[in-house]
C-alpha cells in the first residue's frame, strides 16, 4: 500500500480540530474551509463526486479549452443584422440570454422590443408595438441562437447594423450590435425618439462609414487590441476606455484614406470618442467567436456561455451545445447615480457576461482596479477577484496577461464542476438597468452567477457521462 | 420567557463548532438554552422538539440558525449579536489581517494545489455529504478515512470496491481512529512506533489494544480502522482483508492484530483465509466468537482486547508466555459493600468496552441489562434509568443526538455518575476514561470532583461505594496518562489498566460466581492463548 511508503499528509474535510490535533502530533495536514457543495443539494453534490477528475471530462476539457485559447477573433465587416446574421428574415427578433416569451420579459427587455418594433417601423406608436408584440407575429429567440451576443436588453432587430466578427481556426461568424453610448438607449429599454434616431443614424451613416474604413484596414486581429486594454487598465467588459482609444487609433487613419465625406466621417469619430462603451461590443463578439470555439465538445465541463434575461441567468456547457441550464437571476451589488437604489433595479441582464465566460471581465479585474471602486473596494480586492477565478477555471489565457499578477495570463474556461465543488460563483462586473423601461441606465457594480443553473448542468453532465 | 431565532444564510461551520458557540451563547446572562445548528432538517426536527423553533424556519442546510430561549427579548437580542461577532471574528483571523487575502481551500481540488504530495483525506462532514467527498478523494487518488457516520450501506460498498481496485484504503465511514505513519488521526493515541500493525473494525477497540502494547513498551507500526460496517455481509470485510494485506507486505510490522465483533460467517472465513496467508503471526479478536472458530497455524485467538494486546506483544518479543501488564488491577481490594449493595453500573464512553464488559459480566452476573446488549444482557428498556446491573453505552446515538459524545463532554455522564451513586442498590460504578486527540482536554479535571462527591454521599448514607474505571491512554498523550491517573486515584476512583481488568475487579466487588472461569484467573498462563 503505497500509503505506508510516503509521509503521512492529510487534507482534513470537516472538523477543524481533527486538522489541529495533527498539526499539534507534527503532522502535515491543510483544513479546508467546507460547505455542502451544491448548497447543500446531497444527490447532486453525489453526481459530482463521479465527475470530479474523469479521465473523459479531463480529456474533453483540455480539448475545448486549447480551442478557446487559440481561437483568434478578426473584425471582418460591418452589415445589416438581415443580411449577415442567419434567420433573421421576417419579423425576427433577438435578446439577450437564455430563451423568454414578451410576456415574462423585464421591463427594460420589453422596453427595448418596442424601440425594436417602432425603429423597425412595423408599429405607428409604443401601444401599437406592445400589441404586436403580444400578438405572437414577432419571433423572439435568444441572441445566442443566431451566433449574436448583445449587451443589456441585447435587442438586435433586422435592420439594425452589427459586426461580424470571424474566428479563424473554426471559420465560425459571431455578431454583435453596435453600441449606442451611455444616456437613453436601447438596450436600458429607452425608445424616446432621440434613441430611435440615434438608431437609424447608426444604421444609416455610422454603418457605412465604418464599413468604409474597415475595408481599407483589412480584417482587424481583436486579441492584440483587447490584450493591450488590459495593460492599460481596462477589463473589457465593464470597462473599456483604453480598448475604444485603442481602436479609434486604428479608425482615424482609415477613415481619413476613404473615399467617406469629411462631416460623416468627423460625426463617427465624435461618436466613438464619446463613448468609452464603444468597444464592449466588439469585445463581446470577440468573445464569442472564442467560445464557440470550443462549444459541442462531448463530456467537456467548460461553460461556453453565461448570459441573462433579466428574469433567469442561463449557461451552457460545451458538451451540450446551445441547451440552457438556468437560475433566478440574481440583483447586482453596486453603485448607484443620484435617485437611485438597489430597489429601482432590474435584476442582472445581458449577453454581456460572455467576456467574464472568456475570462475577461470580472475574472481580469486585476487588470482594472478602478472598476472596483463600483462597490467600494481596494486594488486588493480586485487582484483577489481574479485570484479567486483561478479555483473554478480550467486553465489561463495567455494571450490576455495581467501586469499586477506578474503577467500571468487570465484565469479562463469556467469548469462548472470547479463551480458546484468550491461554491465559488462567477464574479460578473456590469451595468444596472431600471426595472421600468425607458429609463436607462442608474448604476454599476458587481454581481455572481447564482449556484443554482451550475448544479443543474453538472447534474445533466454526470447523467450523460454514465449513460455512455 | 422569550424566544428568538436568527438565520445567517450561506455560513457553514461544523457541528463541533457549533456546540463550541452553543454553549458559549447558553452562558450568557438572560439566556437559558441557546442552539447554534446548520438548518439541516433533522436539526430543525430536534430544535421543534426542543421548543426552540416555534414555527417553520426559512432556512436551508447551508444556512447557520441559532435559536434562543431565555428572560427577555432584548437579553435574547444582545446573545444573538455577540454570538454573530464570534463567528466573524474567527473568520476576519482566517483572512489574517492586512495585505493579501488568501482564500483557504474550499475543495480537495484547491487542497491539493497546495498540499500536492497529500495521500488521505479525513473526511467528518455530515454523513448526507460524506460519500461525495470520499468519492472526490478517492478520484483525485487519495486514501480515505471516514470519520463521519450515517453513510448509506450501498455508498460504503460502492466507495470500497472503487478504492480496491485503485488500490487505495477506504477507512470507515464510521472510522473513529487511526494511526498512520505514526500519525493519531481522529480520536486516536500517541504510541510509540513499533512492530506491530492493528486493523480494527472498533474505534476504542484499537485505541484500547495500542494503549495496552505503549502501556508495555512496545510500539504500533500502522494501525488501520475499517469502520463498523466493514464486516457485514454486503461490505465483505474489503477493508479488513486490505488491511491484512498491507500489513503483510509491510516490512516494518511484525505481528498482526485483528479486532472486531464477530462478523458474519462468510466474511470471517474470507478474512481468516486473508489472516492465515498473511506470513505473519496474527492475533484475532472477534469479541464473543468462540476460539475454536478461529483455527490457523500463525493466528492465535484472543478473547479480550487485553488478551489481544498481551498476545501481540509476546509474540512481537518472540516470547512464549503472554505479558502481564505492568501495573496488576486494584492492588488494595476495596472493602466488600453493604449487603443492599448489589448491583454495578456502567457509564461508558466507549461503545466497545461496554459491548466488552457486556459479554464478561453477563457471563458470570444475572440480569444484566444494556441499551446495546449483548450475550446474555438483556435490553434496557428506558435509558434513562438504570436496573439490577446495567451497562450503557453513553455514546450511543440516543445520547448523543444535538449533544457533544461523551468522550468530549463529561455533563451527561457526571449526572448520571450522581444518580447512580445515589441509589442504595449500587455497589460498584465502572466508568471508562479516554484520553488522546479529539478526547476532552482534561477528562480527570471534570470528572474527579463528581468521584468525590458520588463517594460522599453514599458515605452519608453508610454505604461503601466504588468507583472502578481505567483510563485509555498513553504517556504520549496530550492529557498525559500518569497525570490523569493520579487525578482519579487521588478522588478515590479504584484504576486497573484495562476494561477487562476493570470489568474483573467490580465483578469480585459485588462478589460473581466464576464458575465458568470468564473473568479469568490470575495470572494466566500463556498455554490458553497460544497454540
Amino acid at each position: 500500500m503505497s500509503l505506508f511508503d510516503s509521509k503521512l499528509s492529510v487534507v482534513n474535510v470537516g472538523l477543524g480540530s481533527f486538522a489541529e490535533a495533527i498539526a499539534a502530533a507534527g503532522g502535515e495536514v491543510t483544513a479546508l474551509a467546507w460547505a455542502p457543495p451544491a448548497e447543500g443539494d446531497r444527490a447532486a453534490g453525489l453526481e459530482l463526486g463521479r465527475l470530479v477528475n474523469e479521465p473523459r471530462v479531463e480529456a474533453a476539457n483540455r480539448i475545448a479549452f486549447a480551442a478557446y485559447r487559440e481561437a483568434q477573433p478578426v473584425l471582418e465587416g460591418i452589415g445589416l443584422a438581415r443580411e449577415l446574421v442567419p434567420r433573421m428574415g421576417g419579423r425576427t427578433i433577438l435578446h439577450a440570454g437564455p430563451p423568454i416569451a414578451w410576456e415574462r420579459m423585464c421591463g427594460p427587455m420589453q422596453g427595448a422590443v418596442v424601440g425594436a418594433i417602432l425603429f423597425e417601423g412595423w408599429a405607428r406608436d409604443a401601444g401599437g408595438a406592445e400589441r404586436l408584440a403580444a400578438s405572437g407575429e414577432i419571433a423572439f429567440a435568444p441572441c445566442h441562437h443566431h451566433g449574436a451576443v448583445g449587451p443589456m436588453a441585447g435587442v438586435i432587430s433586422p435592420s439594425m447594423p452589427v459586426w461580424a466578427v470571424r474566428e479563424r481556426a473554426t471559420g465560425g461568424l459571431a455578431f454583435s450590435n453596435l453600441n449606442e453610448g451611455l444616456g437613453k438607449a436601447l438596450r436600458f429599454g429607452a425608445q424616446g425618439r432621440e434613441v430611435i434616431e440615434r438608431l437609424r443614424w447608426m444604421a444609416k451613416t455610422l454603418r457605412p462609414t465604418l464599413a468604409a474604413g474597415l475595408a481599407l484596414l483589412g480584417p482587424l486581429e481583436l486579441k492584440p487590441i483587447m490584450a493591450q486594454a488590459l495593460h492599460m487598465g481596462d477589463e473589457v467588459h465593464n470597462r473599456n476606455a483604453a480598448a475604444t482609444a485603442l481602436l479609434l487609433k486604428q479608425l482615424v487613419p482609415a477613415l481619413l484614406g476613404s473615399k467617406v465625406g469629411r462631416r460623416q466621417v468627423a460625426a463617427t469619430v465624435a461618436f466613438i470618442a464619446g463613448n468609452d462603451h464603444f468597444f464592449l461590443n466588439l469585445s463581446m463578439a470577440a468573445c464569442k467567436a472564442m467560445l464557440d470555439a470550443a462549444r459541442g465538445v462531448a463530456d467537456s465541463s467548460m461553460v461556453t456561455a453565461m448570459a441573462r434575461n433579466g428574469v433567469e441567468f442561463g449557461i451552457q456547457l460545451s458538451a451540450f451545445g446551445g441547451r440552457w441550464f438556468t437560475a433566478p437571476a440574481p440583483l447586482v451589488e453596486g453603485l448607484f447615480f443620484p435617485g437611485y437604489s438597489v430597489a429601482d433595479a432590474a435584476p442582472d441582464l445581458g449577453d454581456s457576461a460572455i467576456t467574464e465566460t472568456a475570462g475577461l471581465g470580472g475574472f481580469a479585474m486585476a487588470a482594472a482596479p478602478a472598476i472596483v471602486k463600483f462597490v467600494g473596494g481596494a486594488p486588493a480586492d480586485a487582484v483577489a477577484n481574479t485570484r479567486a477565478m483561478e479555483h473554478i477555471t480550467l486553465g489561463r489565457n495567455e494571450a490576455f496577461t495581467l501586469p499586477a499578477l506578474d503577467f500571468a495570463g487570465t484565469p479562463a474556461g469556467i469548469d462548472a464542476r470547479k463551480v458546484v465543488d468550491t461554491g465559488l460563483r462567477p464574479v460578473i462586473n456590469t451595468g444596472i438597468a431600471h426595472r421600468r423601461a425607458g429609463i436607462g441606465q442608474i448604476g454599476a457594480g458587481i454581481t455572481h452567477a447564482p449556484l443554482g443553473c451550475f448544479t443543474a448542468a453538472v447534474t445533466a453532465l454526470a447523467e450523460a457521462v454514465a449513460a455512455e | 420567557m422569550a424566544n428568538l431565532t436568527r438565520v445567517i444564510r450561506n455560513f457553514y461551520r461544523d457541528s463541533v463548532s457549533l456546540m463550541q458557540l452553543s454553549a458559549r451563547i447558553a452562558k450568557m446572562p438572560g439566556v437559558t438554552q441557546a442552539s447554534a445548528v446548520m438548518a439541516t432538517e433533522n436539526n430543525l426536527a430536534l430544535l421543534r422538539e426542543a421548543g426552540l423553533l416555534d414555527r417553520a424556519a426559512a432556512a436551508g442546510p447551508n444556512d447557520l440558525l441559532v435559536a434562543l430561549a431565555g428572560e427577555s427579548e432584548e437579553a435574547l437580542a444582545a446573545a444573538a449579536a455577540a454570538g454573530e461577532a464570534m463567528l466573524t471574528e474567527n473568520a476576519a483571523r482566517a483572512r489574517g489581517g492586512a495585505g493579501e487575502i488568501r482564500e483557504p481551500p474550499r475543495s480537495l481540488e484547491m487542497a491539493l494545489k497546495e498540499l500536492p504530495a497529500a495521500n488521505l483525506a479525513l473526511i467528518s462532514t455530515p454523513g448526507e455529504y460524506a460519500a461525495a467527498e470520499a468519492l472526490k478523494a478517492l478520484k483525485l487518488g487519495l486514501n480515505v478515512m471516514l470519520f463521519s457516520d450515517n453513510v448509506a450501506l450501498a455508498d460504503e460498498v460502492m466507495l470500497k470496491r472503487y478504492a480496491a481496485r485503485h488500490d487505495l484504503l477506504v477507512m470507515g465511514p464510521d472510522c473513529g481512529t487511526a494511526i498512520i505513519g505514526g500519525i493519531p488521526l481522529g480520536f486516536a493515541n500517541v504510541v510509540r512506533r513499533g512492530g506491530i500493525g492493528v486493523v480494527a473494525a472498533s474505534g476504542t477497540g484499537l485505541q484500547q489494544v495500542t494503549c495496552l502494547i505503549d502501556r508495555h513498551g512496545m510500539g504500533i507500526s500502522q494501525a488501520i480502522g475499517t469502520g463498523g460496517h466493514d464486516l457485514h455481509a454486503e461490505v465483505g470485510g474489503i477493508t479488513m482483508q486490505q488491511g491484512i494485506a498491507a500489513l503483510a507486505a509491510d516490512p516494518a510490522t511484525k505481528v498482526i492484530v485483528l479486532i472486531s465483533k464477530p462478523p458474519a460467517p462468510a466474511v470471517a472465513e474470507a478474512v481468516l483465509a486473508s489472516a492465515r496467508r498473511a506470513g505473519k503471526p496474527v492475533v484475532v479478536n472477534f469479541l464473543g466468537a468462540d476460539p475454536a472458530t478461529l483455527a490457523g497455524a500463525n493466528l492465535t485467538a484472543a478473547k479480550t482486547l487485553e488478551d489481544a494486546a498481551d498476545a501481540a506483544v509476546a509474540l512481537a518479543r518472540g516470547e512464549a508466555r503472554v505479558v502481564q501488564a505492568e501495573v496488576s488491577s486494584a492492588t488494595a481490594a476495596p472493602p466488600p459493600p453493604l449487603p443492599s449493595q448489589r448491583f454495578i453500573r456502567a457509564l461508558y464512553s466507549g461503545g466497545t468496552f461496554c459491548y466488552e464488559a457486556s459479554l464478561l459480566l453477563g457471563e458470570v452476573l444475572a440480569p444484566v441489562f444494556s441499551n446495546t446488549p449483548v450475550g446474555a444482557a438483556r435490553e434496557l428498556e428506558d435509558v434513562w434509568r438504570s436496573r439490577a446491573h446495567t451497562l450503557v453505552d453513553l455514546g450511543d446515538d440516543l445520547f448523543t443526538r444535538g449533544r457533544p459524545h461523551p468522550m468530549i463532554d463529561q455533563r451527561l455522564r457526571n449526572e448520571r455518575l450522581l444518580k447512580e451513586a445515589a441509589d442504595p442498590e449500587v455497589a460498584v460504578v465502572l466508568l471508562d476514561v479516554v484520553l488522546g486527540y479529539g478526547s476532552h482536554p482534561d477528562p480527570a479535571g471534570e470528572i474527579a470532583p463528581v468521584v468525590r462527591e458520588a463517594l460522599k454521599e453514599a458515605a452519608k448514607g453508610g454505604r461503601k461505594l466504588a468507583v472502578v474505571g481505567f483510563v485509555c491512554g498513553t504517556a504520549g498523550d496530550p492529557q498525559g496518562l500518569a497525570r490523569q491517573e493520579e487525578a482519579l486515584r487521588n478522588a478515590g476512583m479504584e484504576l486497573s489498566t484495562s476494561n477487562a481488568q476493570a470489568v474483573r475487579l467490580a465483578a469480585r466487588i459485588v462478589g460473581a460466581a466464576d464458575a465458568a472461569g470468564a473473568l479469568g484467573d490470575t495470572p494466566r498462563s500463556a498455554k490458553r492463548l497460544l497454540p
